[in-house]
């Protein structure tokens, strides 16, 4: 069995991190719990990253690949300020739902 | 031997997506996590089927391990299981859901009236493996200087996740110095 015919489905790979992307854009607009929103941000990250390595692999360069470790990068900075937010927002609200952060001053 | 491929690739797509809904209509926050770790470990496959296993370790290490915690203890530290269930704006939902729809199904469009894209399926010596090995030259060679910003913007993050959750003990500081000043 050759190893390399993967990259036929190449479309089927963009289409799934297309799809997977749209949920992760569904789960932000709909979902009010924050750390909900914040995992829906994850996935379309995740989805962005799918996206990168069939392209890598499909022009057969090692960029790409090395683009998603910096994706990871930024994620886990971004989790870690993220995460650190609400729990200072669940602290003087007692609450994560977005829509009771309606005030400019905590 | 493509048709085997296509079973595999359909098998994970489809626990991939499943997981993906089931993410976001879970009503209880830990549940909505552990779906995400699902679809992250099948992810990490699709990774090693592309050729990328170094990415398909960190993803399953990085991801599915240390982020997906992260989320894990916040959820369980806020008690925040099942916080946020009612919707403010009642029509906001099947809206968002139809747009979101209506932009895939444009951009698919336009995409079906665009010229095929060619794909090479090279003989296997050809391609370039992401080992450790490949990743690290890449790294240290070409992606010197983002590699340096972002080893910056870790520390900003580290020092950003500190202040906000000091600030309050800061405050009370302040007040007991206060007390004792009266």
């Amino acid at each position: 069995m050759s190893n390399t015919s993967f990259v036929a489905l190449f479309p089927l790979f963009i289409g799934l991190s297309v799809v997977l992307f749209s949920l992760g854009v569904i789960g932000v607009l709909v979902r009010r719990n924050a750390i909900i929103i914040f995992m829906s941000v994850e996935l379309m990250l995740n989805a962005a990253n799918l996206a990168f390595i069939a392209f890598a692999r499909s022009f057969n360069q090692i960029d790409g690949q090395v683009f998603v470790f910096f994706v990871m990068v930024v994620a886990a900075a971004e989790v870690a300020v993220g995460l650190a937010l609400i729990v200072a927002i669940f602290r003087s609200k007692q609450s994560i739902n977005v829509d009771d952060i309606n005030q400019l001053k905590g | 031997m493509l048709n085997l491929e296509i079973i595999i690739f359909g098998a994970l797509a489809l626990i991939t997506v499943v997981a993906a809904v089931m993410m976001i209509i879970a009503r209880n926050a830990v549940h909505s996590a552990l779906f995400l770790v699902v679809v992250m470990s099948s992810l990490a496959v699709f990774f090693l089927g592309l050729w990328a296993p170094f990415i398909a370790m960190v993803q399953v290490a990085l991801y599915a391990g240390a982020i997906m915690v992260l989320f894990l203890f916040v959820i369980m530290l806020l008690g925040a299981e099942r916080a946020g269930a009612r919707l403010l704006l009642a029509w906001q939902a099947p809206l968002a859901i139809g747009l979101t729809v209506l932009v895939v199904l444009l951009g698919a469009l336009l995409l079906l009236n665009t010229a095929p894209f060619e794909v090479v399926d090279l003989p296997a010596a050809e391609i370039t493996e992401g080992t450790a090995e490949a990743i690290g030259q890449a790294l240290y060679s070409v992606w010197l200087f983002p590699f340096e910003a972002v080893s910056i913007l870790l520390l900003v993050a580290m020092i950003g996740a500190v202040v906000m959750t000091r600030q309050e003990t800061r405050q009370e500081a302040r007040d007991e110095r206060k007390k004792k000043s009266l």
